[in-house]
């Protein structure tokens, strides 16, 4: 046996002792045993086995259907679409965002990730204040082609639902595939121009690839969000169109139809779990160990004309259609009514009618923060958990089969179907110790379900392109394992354990994959206050929930530059 | 072996913290007592009278929202076992069918019933008990109407002809309750059968460019010009619409910016009721509440708070409702043992009509 053998052995032996098992892992699969799997086998056993036992006709009707199989055909090929376009416009964004210094840098990175919390009918009417038929793009072009009628269409089509799976999910692009990107080594990509390959090459053959996990991890995820999606395609798709999703939610909410529904979350959460499995089998794969840079070496201010030009020519598609609707917001939200001005502003803070249900601003505010912060520090320790026993440790990086198949469990509730999960709350949930139907707790618990996998998907690659050696050397050089953790993997992570801490807020604030079966209304937050003034006729209700909106949009850009800020230990720069 | 005691040990210490902090306190002949009530999401009403009726009889209320009126509904049969509330208000005559099959509703037989109308009282054995009503009816922009010289619309056999061609936007009956509602006028004024089916009707709808959104929120905020960046004059909405337009806008109107259609058999009359919950522990407490919430003080908060109107007919009407609030005399009538039955067929044909 080769000296470096042994020390290899030594070392992997060392740090297999407590991290490598599987107890970590225990508190997060009780933490899904409990609030993902016992809800939804309740559900699913009450809606396809009323009797006990189980009754196959709606599976019958299913199969025998071809109305179901072209929603599930329609599901399917336009996730996929709007998965490529997403990557289409993020690769640009992730690489400036990673390579280049400019000026409001951060200021814009967390701009980009406001779209992710914003209500879905906001969105609809900031679509339709810029692509309606009296919107800006329209009014514009009939100027200045001098036309009659407005020239462009997008009420209900699919360019609508595709643009907004875009507006949507293109930060996921941009912030997971930029991280890796940041501490990617430059040298590599250097040195395959040195020997000829020219750019294009360069970028296939050695960048791409290296970049393979988080790539592949962000339009995972994207294609799964595009896959269960449901207000967008309801909204802005006019009914022309139906997912998996809004065929479940229409089925359980208007027409109680359990069996059919359940069915059909099935069939949902079955695909995203074939999809999950072949992609930690390929993900494992892929991984590298690499050498990261610090992103003080990686990143640089852009020198020449030429390279200023090519940042803004990359940024421009995205930023606009990532900004613009936010633009168009905060810009209806001062103008809209005879008032106008901070006057909606204003009117937020009285409550003219007494009404019981009125949600002060403040109030509004601290509670999403309040349930934010909760998600974002159980799905953080959470994820941390789960994610450290998937990649394993030191030399043995080969896991035994039950540890990777907790890749694709802790991937399951985002393929779920959040109405069907929320009467599994109701049904499953209600007797003590676990009562938890009407409690607020149950919120940040069913936010974090949505959250964790972010921050597993996030964290994973950067925990797995460590080199083994570095954490070899530490455990031979006597630092026992979590000291192994604290020095060498935090460090290296940490940037990708603030993207996950980013994305967990933002499921949070945004309430998103949570129904209106999750809302508390002792607890109002943002969102809520939203629907309430959205709810009711009058203009001022209708200036009030865009200044409302405006005030979310700003407390999430704060929040995501606090978060952006806060770093572990000293090495921040990875 | 000790890996799984350390597991079992987590399990037991998650469920631990997983467990109400302070458990509620056993009912006390002094202490207030709890009644809870589920409703859907637009419920509202004032302070003063929820406190009204705490202080009276001694309790606290709690409201607990989850969802529209067809999902709190299914909430509530789905944990009849368990129950959720004490009661449960906001069904309404589009779900009530379905309410009273499963059979989660105890019967009460309110003395307040004689103030309310006869026709509003749908369920004879009182498991059900109307507490107010809205009409859903087409809306116009009066502006719009003015500018372009098009006389507004009258019936809705006018939304067909030509002239009418893309000013139209309804909400979508299978995701909206306005929606469900419109449909639901049409099905009582053109009938099922005969020379000129609701569906031959939307089929021309459709031909005349309708938009159909998802709910009433985009079709108002969306597309209506009145209140958007939108270009759709006439829009599905409620007969209570325009006084709540005058009442939020806090001007002082001669008329409303924006007029109703009220033709005999254009609108759909929702009327919504409460009912006591089976299984419930405080049932005298729940008696008082629906006696509290058919009388004047709750029913005259119910217009500014709510938008309907109260179902008591003592009940006087804030000046705003009963100055500018047209009530259509005839709307449309469709029996709701019939709505629960054809709900999902008629929804499913007339996607097939208006969508496909």
């Amino acid at each position: 046996m080769s000296p470096r053998k042994w020390v290899s052995g030594q070392a992997g032996r060392l740090l297999r002792l407590p991290l490598a098992h599987l107890p970590l892992a225990y508190l997060p699969l009780a933490y899904l045993l409990l609030f993902y799997f016992y809800p939804l086998a309740s559900i699913l056993a009450l809606s396809l086995a009323p009797q006990g036992w189980p009754d196959l006709t709606s599976l019958a009707r299913l199969v025998g259907s071809s109305y179901y199989l072209d929603i599930f055909w329609f599901t399917t090929w336009q996730a996929a679409l709007s998965t490529l376009l997403t990557v289409a416009l993020g690769m640009p964004g992730a690489y400036v965002f990673a390579r280049y210094r400019f000026p409001a840098r951060s200021l814009l990175e967390a701009l980009i990730t406001v779209p992710f919390v914003l209500p879905t009918v906001v969105v609809a009417v900031a679509f339709t204040a810029l692509l309606g038929p009296r919107g800006w793009l329209n009014a514009t072009l009939m100027r200045l082609l001098g036309l009659e009628r407005p020239p462009l269409d997008v009420q209900g089509t699919l360019t609508a639902i595709l643009l907004a799976h875009v507006f949507y999910n293109a930060v996921l692009v941009v912030r997971m595939v930029g991280t890796q990107w940041a501490n990617l080594d430059p040298a590599l990509a250097e040195a395959a121009r040195m020997l000829g390959a020219g750019r294009l090459r360069a970028f296939r053959e050695v960048t791409l690839p290296l970049l393979g996990p988080s790539l592949g991890a962000a339009a995972l995820l994207t294609f799964i969000f595009c896959f269960t999606s449901f207000g967008v395609v309801l909204i802005l798709g006019g009914g022309h169109y139906a997912t998996l999703e809004v065929e479940i939610y229409y089925r359980t909410t208007r027409l109680l139809d359990l069996p059919l529904a359940a069915t059909l979350a099935l069939v949902q959460i079955v695909v995203v779990f074939g999809l999950m499995t072949a992609y930690t089998r390929i993900q494992a794969r892929l991984a590298v160990p690499q050498p990261l840079r610090p992103r003080r070496v990686t990143q640089r201010r852009p020198r020449a004309v030429g390279e200023w030009a090519l940042l803004v020519a990359a940024l421009i598609p995205l930023l606009l259609l990532l900004l613009s609707p936010l633009a168009a917001l905060a810009e209806r939200s001062l103008t809209v009514g005879e008032v106008g001005g901070p006057a909606h502003y204003r009117a937020l803070f009285a409550n003219p009618r007494g009404s019981i249900f009125y949600v002060p601003p403040v109030a509004a505010v601290r509670n999403s923060l309040l349930f934010a912060l909760a998600t974002v520090g159980l799905s953080v320790t959470l994820g941390m958990m789960v994610a450290v026993t998937i990649a394993g440790r030191g030399a043995m990086k080969s896991r035994p089969r039950r540890v990777r198949l907790m890749d694709p469990l802790f991937m399951l509730p985002l393929g779920t179907s959040a109405v069907t999960l929320g009467l599994g709350y109701i049904v499953a949930l209600d007797e003590p110790p676990l009562n938890l139907r009407t409690s607020p707790v149950l919120i940040v618990l069913a936010h974090t379900l949505v959250a964790l996998p972010f921050v597993v998907r996030s964290v994973l690659p950067a925990l797995r392109s460590i080199q083994p050696q570095l954490q070899e050397a530490a455990a031979v050089l006597g630092a026992p394992p979590w000291r192994v953790f604290r020095e060498i993997d935090l460090p290296i992570v940490a940037r990708a354990v603030a993207v996950g801490a980013v994305f967990a807020f933002t499921i949070s604030m945004g309430e998103f994959g949570a129904t209106s079966l999750l809302v508390r209304p002792q607890f109002p937050t943002l969102p809520v206050a939203i629907y309430r003034l959205l709810g009711q006729p009058g203009v001022t209700n209708y200036g009030q929930a865009l200044a409302m909106s405006t005030l979310l949009m700003l407390v999430c850009t704060a929040g995501f530059l606090l978060i952006e800020r806060f770093r572990v230990g000293e090495t921040g720069e990875f | 072996m000790r890996k799984h005691v350390i597991g079992i040990v987590l399990l037991v210490l998650l469920l631990a913290a997983c467990a109400p902090s302070t458990p509620a306190p056993p009912p006390t002949p002094t202490g207030p007592r709890t009644l809870t009530i589920m409703t859907h999401d637009s419920f509202d009403i004032s302070e003063e009278t929820i406190a009204a009726f705490e202080e009276a009889n001694n309790a606290q209320v709690e409201i607990f929202k989850a969802g529209d009126a067809g999902l709190v509904l299914n909430q509530a049969i789905l944990s009849a076992e368990n129950p959720l509330a004490d009661l449960l208000y906001g069904v309404d005559n589009t779900l009530m069918s379905r309410g009273l099959e499963a059979g989660i509703f105890e019967p009460y037989e309110s003395p307040l019933l004689a103030q309310t109308p006869d026709h509003l009282e749908l369920d004879p054995e009182h498991r059900l008990l109307p507490v107010d009503y809205g009409d859903v009816c087409l809306n116009y922009d009066k502006g719009w109407f003015a500018e372009a010289g098009l006389e507004p619309p009258a019936t809705l056999e006018d939304l067909v002809k030509p002239e009418y061609a893309g000013l139209t936007v309804v909400e979508n009956p299978a995701s909206s309750s306005p929606g469900l509602a419109f449909m639901l006028a049409t099905i009582g004024h053109f009938g099922l059968e005969g020379d000129y089916t609701w569906l031959d009707y939307w089929a021309d709808l459709r031909a005349n460019d309708v938009l159909v959104t998802d709910g009433w929120e985009d079709a108002y905020w969306g597309h209506f010009t009145y209140a958007s960046d939108g270009d759709r004059p006439i829009v599905v909405s409620y007969a209570s619409s325009p006084p709540v337009e005058i009442y939020f806008s806090g001007e002082d109107f001669e008329e409303a910016p924006t007029g109703v259609v009220v033709a005999d058999g254009s609108c759909f009359r929702q009327i919504e009721f409460v009912g006591i919950l089976k299984g419930t522990q405080n049932r005298d407490l729940a008696e008082a509440w629906v006696d509290f919430m058919l009388g004047r003080t709750f029913q005259e908060d119910i217009p500014l708070h709510m938008f309907v109107f109260p179902a008591n007919e003592n009940a006087a009407l804030p000046e705003v409702f009963a100055r500018f609030a047209l009530i259509p005399e005839h709307p449309a009538q469709v029996d709701p043992a019939d709505i629960e039955a054809n709900r999902e067929a008629w929804v499913e044909q007339w996607t097939e009509t208006v969508l496909r």
